[in-house]
């Protein structure tokens, strides 16, 4: 029963007040306590966990940035601009505030690529790169929007949380693939480069140089990042700048190339694969370091595809392998001077000293004939004639007497055999051969032959280009080897004016008696103002005098009673065509060492491409330049 | 009463304390409004006409006998379940049907019946003996439940709760027998799993969220989080007015609605939320003694009802701002933004003030 109306059939107004009274009282009482409790909650989130949150609320409120310091500007030894920074824009997302893990993650890529096309490789890269940063870091997905990609995703903003078109500087190369082998580029910072760099550093940075320069003087050009605590909203809209440290910029980089020379010595090997380095003698500055073919460097900037890199890696000649720095070549007969001077030096001949060529050259006891490149032999030659003429006799009967070890120490001294310490990264070191060598890797004895072959350059001997340029900058320098360098000078940031750089010096070759450089010196002379000299046809019309030595690198071994005839063999089979170079002669003021990749005899390949170098840096009005 | 006031102002019917502790709530709510809607102050306005025309409400209706609010009673019942039945078919609003687009203002059928029900109850219960018997108690579940299914359906669980609350404070009020209300406690709790069955999905994850926030910190459970760093961020006395940077830099969500309270406490701390329950508690004292002081049954039970109503609007948005109970859409009642709710309330303290202008005088 819930009311008695049995017994009680008229409403008693008294009872039901009462009954009123004492049923608001219990209700008032509960909401007190309701209320209480309600306010103690309170209690406990303002006062005790008041600190908590507290912190939480300003973590949410500020934010701290990396402020990303510009690279450094990259110009050449003429002030002309070969890197610089261009703006641009990139998609970022912050994996952190997309929900839904990582389906929501896919989802939202989908949803953007309606406006802004991403392929599998953006994704891919994307989740690769998310394992370098931390949740909340903005993770870049795709580099160099275009104008219109921007647009799309400007008006479609509210609808993408966690991702944002951020703007930022791009690196380009005004000059393309003329300078890629120098230069190199830089490219989307990996898991590899993170540690190789202080990562703090590298915070807001998303990209790094990969090869090359750009690789080298990273540090430099890199700068350092300052940061700024920002107020930001809920949407990370930046509200307002609270505290802010500037970045200090990259320094800005001044490299010993000349444009105008590097440009000429790459228009003047065609279309022929090869190589060009220039150095100056004076202070092993590198004027020009060519290697052919080469690759456009800005399509690396933004991150290459898979395909498209697939194509540069298989295009002819391969563009990627850099001949300059790390193309191994047979330096043939350019040796010959380095082995002369070698003879003279250890008192094994004088520059009076002659020898008879007569087209043959045996070892006693064996019957194998070692070849001049005339048939019937030059006649009697001293150092200068053998040198003018490139007679392998004079050479082979010198490097007998000397041996192979010794050769090989005296050569050593110009950096043949290891590498120069060039400011790029991944130079080869060629090879130098001795005995030790040979029994070290061929496991194998040295045989007489090997010694004879090996003082006109050929045999186990293996040079780069970049070493044959430095080797001969010491020769005409009086014996100075560099350890040449790209970096001419820099310019730090907040500094009025560039500042020179030294260059190391690796080793001082002793010169025993003056004379027998300036023997060596004088037949590289005769080579191309000789009456007899390989490559006389190169000094015409020329505004300064010139010095060089022409060589022929073997490609395809002939049988030992065979002849070359370089129309009978294939063009890929042919030799390739070497020559080194210095000018003026009176006061070189440039080293050069140029090899075109089957280019036959050096003096026909070579030596004009080293020619229209030589023009390039002589005939230049202005000799020096105030720096940049 | 004196002769220096004009005589509306003069007349019996309005209670001076009601009304001072009304127009402090809605005076602070103003304030607070102005720094949660980032200070916008054309929304201000409007909050204000809007409370204006809720006064204006409160006047004319303080001025009507409850003998003739009574008689209105039923009519208004049923318009408010037809106006619920066309809120079905033709309503508007975002994935629910909540509003009715009258042309002039939009209206919300649901907060009228926060007044029609209890008046239903109590106009049922006026001549009937108390407490009710099991057929008057009957049909008072009816009277209730049918508006509640179809607020439900609109879906609003808020509102719907909080009708079907007024309407058995009236059956608690009217004296309904402790074991029969520990029944129907018993019962609701043993429902609670069909209700589960019976949830839309999004009030699923509402509970969820409710019970886990942390599991989903950036979906579900990002209001509540974000609303509990406002409110402990505040601390003592609060970051100060138009300071509080969870609300200014919008990490509260609906913060000039229903978290406003959240923006209240960030900004004002413990010392304003405390008064600001205070103020509410003494309204709810004052209007239980009002109750108290009518002159029958149907005005005892309506002024209980209403007062004790208010409670529950305060203790639910108390308790989702501060994450002890799960979200539900239940405003801070004469705080948050939205003119319904207002002049809902309003209008039901006006038919308060009545009751105490025609109140026993001797007991």
């Amino acid at each position: 029963m819930i009311g008695n109306t049995s017994h009680r059939a008229i409403k008693d107004e008294y009872d039901e007040q009462r009954l009123f009274a004492s049923r608001a009282w219990t209700g008032f009482t509960i909401i007190v306590l309701l209320m209480l409790a309600l306010s103690a909650r309170y209690v406990w989130l303002q006062i005790f966990a008041f600190d908590s949150f507290s912190t939480r609320s300003e973590s949410n409120r500020v934010a701290v940035r990396p402020v990303v310091p510009n690279r450094g500007m990259i110009y050449d030894r003429r002030g002309r601009v070969i890197a610089e920074n261009q703006p641009a824009y990139r998609l970022e997302i912050v994996p952190e505030k997309i929900p839904g893990k990582a389906a929501g993650l896919e989802a939202l890529m989908d949803e953007l690529s309606t406006l802004i096309p991403l392929d599998e490789d953006d994704r891919k890269n994307f989740h690769m790169s998310r394992d370098n940063y931390r949740e909340f870091d903005s993770v870049p997905l795709k580099f160099n929007l275009n104008e219109r990609e921007v647009a799309r995703f400007a008006v479609n903003r509210h609808r993408f949380r966690g991702a944002d078109v951020v703007p930022y500087l791009a690196r380009n190369y005004p000059y393309g693939e003329l300078l890629t082998h120098v230069l190199g580029y830089t490219g989307r910072l990996d898991a590899d480069d993170i540690a190789s760099v202080d990562a703090g550093n590298y915070r807001g940075t998303r990209t790094i140089g990969k090869i090359g320069v750009e690789k080298y003087h990273e540090k430099e050009l890199h700068g350092t990042s300052g940061f700024e605590r920002v107020e930001t909203n809920v949407r990370g809209r930046v509200l307002n700048v609270l505290e802010r440290q500037d970045a200090i910029p990259g320094t800005d980089l001044i490299l010993s190339i000349d444009v105008a020379v590097q440009r000429a010595a790459w228009e003047a090997l065609g279309d022929r694969p090869g190589s060009v380095v220039a150095i100056d003698p004076a202070d092993g500055s590198v004027i020009a370091l060519v290697s052919k073919p080469a690759y456009d460097p800005n399509a690396f900037v933004h991150g290459i595809s898979q395909r498209a890199y697939n194509e540069v890696l298989k295009a002819p000649g391969r563009p990627l392998f850099n001949r300059a720095l790390r193309g191994g070549y047979e330096p043939g007969s350019t040796l010959k001077p380095f082995v002369g001077l070698a003879g003279l030096e250890l008192d094994l001949v004088t520059p009076q000293t002659r020898v008879f060529s007569n087209g043959r050259f045996y070892i006693q006891g064996y019957d194998r004939p070692y070849r001049d490149w005339k048939d019937t032999g030059h006649g009697w030659v001293d150092m200068g004639a053998a040198l003018e003429q490139s007679v392998n006799t004079y050479f082979y009967q010198l490097a007998m007497d000397m041996g192979i070890d010794r050769m090989h120490d005296y050569l050593a001294q110009f950096g043949f055999g290891s590498a120069t310490g060039i400011d790029v990264p991944g130079e080869g070191k060629g090879l130098l051969p001795s005995r030790e060598w040979k029994r070290a890797v061929h496991g194998e004895p040295w045989y007489p032959g090997e010694t004879i072959i090996a003082g006109i350059g050929q045999g186990f001997n293996v040079v780069t280009p970049l070493q044959l340029s430095n080797a001969l900058a010491a020769l005409v320098n009086g014996g100075t080897l560099y350890a040449p360098r790209l970096l001419y000078a820099a310019k730090p940031a907040g500094t009025e004016r560039a500042k020179r750089v030294a260059v190391p010096v690796t080793a001082q070759v002793a010169v025993r008696d003056a004379e027998n450089w300036q023997t060596v010196l004088d037949g590289m002379d005769r080579v191309v103002n000789g009456l007899r000299g390989t490559a006389r046809i190169i000094a015409e019309d020329a505004h300064f005098r010139m010095a060089g030595k022409t060589g022929t690198a073997q490609v395809y071994q002939l049988g030992a009673d065979k002849e070359y005839v370089e129309e009978e063999v294939a063009e890929h089979l042919r030799d390739h065509a070497l020559f080194i170079a210095f000018a003026p002669v009176e006061a070189p003021r440039i080293a050069i060492a140029v090899v075109v990749e089957h280019g036959g005899a050096g003096s026909r390949a070579a030596a004009p491409v080293a020619r229209a170098t030589l023009d390039a840096w002589l005939d230049q009005e202005v000799e020096r330049e105030p720096l940049p | 009463m004196k002769r220096w006031l004009p005589a509306w102002a003069g007349a019996p019917r309005l209670d001076p304390v009601l009304l001072v502790l009304l127009l402090l709530i809605m005076g602070f709510g103003l304030i607070v409004l102005y720094s949660a809607s980032g200070q916008n102050m054309a929304l201000v306005n409007r909050q204000a006409v809007r409370l204006g025309v809720g006064l204006l409400a409160l006047l004319v209706i303080s001025q009507v006998p409850p003998r003739v609010l009574r008689s209105w009673t039923p009519w208004l019942y049923a318009l408010g379940i037809a106006m619920l039945l066309a809120t079905l078919v033709l309503g508007v609003g975002r994935g629910t049907q909540r509003w009715l687009d009258l042309g002039l203002f939009r209206f919300q059928p649901s907060e009228l019946m926060k007044l029609a029900v209890p008046m239903m109850v109590a106009w049922y219960l006026h001549p009937r003996i108390l407490p009710p018997d099991w057929k008057n108690t009957g049909v008072t579940l009816g009277i209730l439940l049918v508006p509640t299914l179809l607020i439900y359906r609109q879906p609003d669980l808020g509102t719907s709760l909080l009708v079907a609350a007024s309407g058995v404070f009236t059956l608690y009020l009217a004296g309904l027998r402790w074991r029969v209300l520990f029944g129907f406690a018993g019962l609701a709790a043993a429902a609670a799993p069909v209700l589960w069955l019976v949830m839309k999905e999004y009030q699923r994850d509402r509970v969820r969220t409710f019970l886990n926030p942390e599991a989903d910190p950036l979906g579900h459970g990002w209001n509540i989080i974000q609303s509990k760093i406002a409110v402990g961020s505040g601390g003592l006395t609060g970051k100060g007015w138009l300071n509080g940077t969870q609300s200014n830099l919008e990490f509260i969500p609906e913060r000039h609605t229903d978290f406003i309270l959240a923006v209240l406490s960030e900004e004002f701390g413990l010392v304003g939320v405390l008064l600001l329950m205070l103020a509410y508690v003494l309204l709810i004292a004052r209007g239980l003694y009002i109750a108290n002081m009518a002159r029958d049954t149907g005005s005892r039970l309506l002024a209980g009802a209403l007062s004790l109503t208010l409670f529950v609007y305060v203790l639910v948005n108390g308790g989702m701002v501060s994450g002890i109970l799960p979200v539900v859409g239940v405003p801070l009642p004469l705080i948050s933004y939205g003119g319904t709710s207002a002049v809902t309330l309003l209008a039901g303290f006006g038919m308060m003030m009545s009751i105490y202008g025609h109140r026993k005088f001797i007991r």
